[in-house]
């Protein structure tokens, strides 16, 4: 008996003892999780995927850094590029309490669908993907950030390189969806900024055929460069039929929405020297993107970033190095995160505005030289050896 | 408004008008002989042009670069087999019909149209992106003041003008044509007077189908680009066209397809709000005219009145 009972209390005090050694040596660390939401699965997964796999890559080189303070864990959701399922993941990861902040979503759609979630139950998040200005512009809400963007962002820049480049008058054709609208109104008051004239602004269904009797009606009123805020399809239709007008010494100013390999697909020689803009770079030109690409080719991701991953990746790292500052809590974390100014980061600086958006997002213009999209300071255009339509 | 301008808008007009004319003559042919409305003819439109634009690619594979050859290659693979597969529907889909309510026509070429849509858009490689559509007519221009005469524009609006006439001449010169009258006008007495009545309808549907694949060609030779949506909203035109003008009657509906056309330049260019009314305004303005005209500008001579 008195056997039994000693070894059963040598068995409890090794019990216990290895619990002690585990509680010990996680002491060293506090463990502290992390989220992140983005289309894991779907038609826009590899963006998705790329964007996981570099807020993962933010948080396994945080985890080997002997300084950091805390170990991580970071919980990804898959929003399915879906509004519905976004807000139902949304609020998982908001109603956890032991996440304390969180890199969500690359689609517009969902990102704008899930402001009130957070909002709600106070999670400070950063966006890494969507573009759509009213993610942080539609409500003043403390706990919504974002990295990237906006279309904002990006008409500036087109408005600012035009005008540089001596483009006066502009006629705009936009369609009228909420993008090409947005586009069309950002664009203006970007111009106006910049003292550039707006001729004519003609508002076409997303999916019309024939636009000879808007190329018309602009050709009368001799701009120097038609705006174009909308997508490939239509895209195409206008500056192919521009060409039947003979408007071909007016530039063709596009945004976002026809930088795809189909917008040249589809015209071929006629393409060359039309403009587009996107907000972000390619990886590689992202100011930290070659120390990027190396750490994030070493961890043996089996997907790239893609375009959006650099951006993940600096939407994370600040998000650790907030919580690093000031400690696992929710409301500090949102209240560093608003008052971020001039942060270096992969992407350039971050500063966010009143409404947690980063004012100095970066954002890349595009020219079709020799049937390839290429970045305009690369080009020819740029470098002055080619002159784009209608260039003085 | 200067000259120059107004001979611009007129030009796009007419190219407008003779795309919806040749879609909506379709319409009334087979309303004439059948009284069914065929809502897959726009779609035959599209799979005409992607005929059109496969064997153009064909051509250039075997090392065929002359522009006239192909050209007539395009024109012939497209509207042979349009004119076939007009027939092959009509006598598939429609003839077996001919006894059950008219909805139901009309419901099932509503389905084999977005069938033939569809089939397009995934068969077709790469099909839901916009295709470009080669430069096979010269493109020389002269400037007149604001007005930009191409040479293929003004070829292709005289050879739609030319089908059309030609068109006319078969009606109403022709065997056939006097055939096919026949069965429009009365289907038991054509029968009786030894009309092939089931040879008259394929043969109807096939000249139709050959015009859809026409103005599918002309479409994607005037826009340089084609895509598989192109036949729907031709076909939503082509068909109100037809119904303005008075369905059953040819001039009813090359009258239509021209005061469309005409209607929505002026929609883009004089109406004072954005030009994205402009489908709004034509549609309204068809609207109005059939409260006032219910059987159409031209009707059907015969049309029944009960």
């Amino acid at each position: 008996m008195n056997r039994v009972l000693s070894l059963a209390a040598a068995f409890i005090c090794a019990g216990a003892l290895g619990v002690a050694g585990v509680v010990s040596s996680s002491h060293a660390k506090e463990k502290i999780k992390v989220g992140f939401i983005g289309p894991l699965t779907g038609g826009t997964s590899a963006n998705g995927l790329g964007g996981r796999n570099s807020a993962d890559l933010a948080v396994r080189l945080r985890n080997v850094d002997a300084k950091a303070r805390y170990e991580y864990e970071m919980v990804a959701l898959d929003d399915e590029c879906k509004p519905n399922v976004g807000v139902q993941q949304a609020t998982k990861l908001a109603t956890d309490k032991e996440i304390i902040s969180a890199a969500t979503h690359y689609c517009s759609a969902v990102a704008i669908a899930t402001v009130d979630v957070y909002h709600k139950f106070g999670l400070p998040v950063i966006v890494w993907g969507a573009v759509l200005p009213d993610i942080t512009y539609r409500n003043k809400y403390a706990e919504v950030h974002r990295v990237n963007g906006t279309m904002i962002n990006q008409n500036e820049r087109n408005a600012e390189l035009l005008s540089s480049l001596g483009y006066k008058t502009f006629a705009v054709i936009h369609d009228t969806t909420d993008y090409g609208k947005g586009h069309n109104k950002y664009f203006s008051e970007a111009l106006a900024k910049h003292g550039g004239k707006i001729v004519g602004t003609f508002g076409v269904t997303s999916d019309q055929q024939d636009f000879s009797a808007e190329l018309t009606q602009i050709k009368s009123l001799n701009p120097e460069a038609i705006y174009f805020g909308g997508l490939t399809p239509i895209g195409v239709r206008i500056r192919g039929q521009m060409d039947k007008l003979g408007l071909n010494s007016v530039l063709f100013d596009g945004t976002s929405g026809i930088k795809s390999d189909s917008y040249i697909d589809g015209l071929g020689t006629l393409a060359e020297g039309s403009l587009s803009f996107i907000e972000g770079a390619p990886t590689e030109r992202l100011p930290g993107g070659k120390f990027f690409l190396e750490k994030y080719n070493a961890q043996n991701y089996p997907n790239p970033p893609e375009a959006y991953g650099g951006f993940s990746f600096a939407a994370m790292n600040l998000i650790l190095d907030t919580i690093e500052e000031v400690g696992p809590d929710r409301k500090k974390v949102q209240a560093t995160l608003n008052k971020v100014k001039d942060r270096d980061s992969i992407v350039g600086k971050i500063t966010f505005d009143d409404h947690g958006q980063n004012t100095v997002a970066i954002i890349t213009a595009f020219v079709v030289q020799d049937g390839k999209w290429v970045v305009w300071e690369d080009s020819e255009y740029a470098s002055g050896k080619r002159k784009l339509p209608g260039q003085k | 408004m200067d000259l120059g301008l107004v001979a611009q808008y007129t030009m796009n007009g007419l190219m407008l008008g003779m795309m919806y004319a040749l879609v909506a003559v379709g319409f009334t042919l087979f309303f004439g002989v059948l009284d069914v409305i065929k809502f897959s003819h726009g779609d035959v439109l599209t799979v005409g042009a992607f005929t059109a634009l496969a064997s153009f690619i064909g051509l250039q594979s075997i090392g065929l670069t002359s522009d006239a050859v192909e050209l007539l290659a395009m024109l012939v693979a497209a509207i042979g087999a349009m004119a076939l597969l007009g027939a092959l529907i009509a006598r598939a889909f429609i003839l077996p019909l001919r006894s059950a309510p008219a909805l139901n026509t009309l419901l099932i070429t509503l389905m084999l149209g977005t069938v033939l849509r569809e089939a397009v858009r995934l068969f077709y490689p790469d099909g839901a992106n916009p295709k470009p559509f080669p430069r096979l007519l010269p493109a020389d221009s002269i400037n007149i003041g604001n007005f930009n005469l191409r040479l293929d524009n003004a070829i292709l609006l005289t050879a739609g003008a030319l089908v059309i006439v030609g068109l006319q001449l078969l009606l109403n010169r022709t065997k056939l044509g006097l055939a096919i009258r026949a069965v429009a006008q009365d289907e038991e007495t054509a029968k009786t007077m030894g009309v092939n009545f089931n040879a008259i309808v394929l043969i109807t549907f096939a000249i139709g189908s050959a015009l859809a694949a026409f103005a599918g060609l002309i479409n994607g030779l005037y826009y340089n680009e084609i895509n598989f949506g192109i036949g729907l909203y031709l076909g939503v035109v082509g068909f109100s066209a037809a119904i303005i003008g008075g369905l059953g009657s040819i001039y009813g509906a090359i009258l239509g397809g021209f005061l469309f056309a005409g209607l929505q330049t002026i929609g883009a260019v004089a109406l004072p709000f954005a030009s994205a009314y402009k489908d709004v305004f034509a549609f309204a303005v068809v609207i109005a005219l059939m409260a006032w005209r219910p059987t159409g500008l031209i009707p059907e001579k015969l049309s029944e009145r009960v």
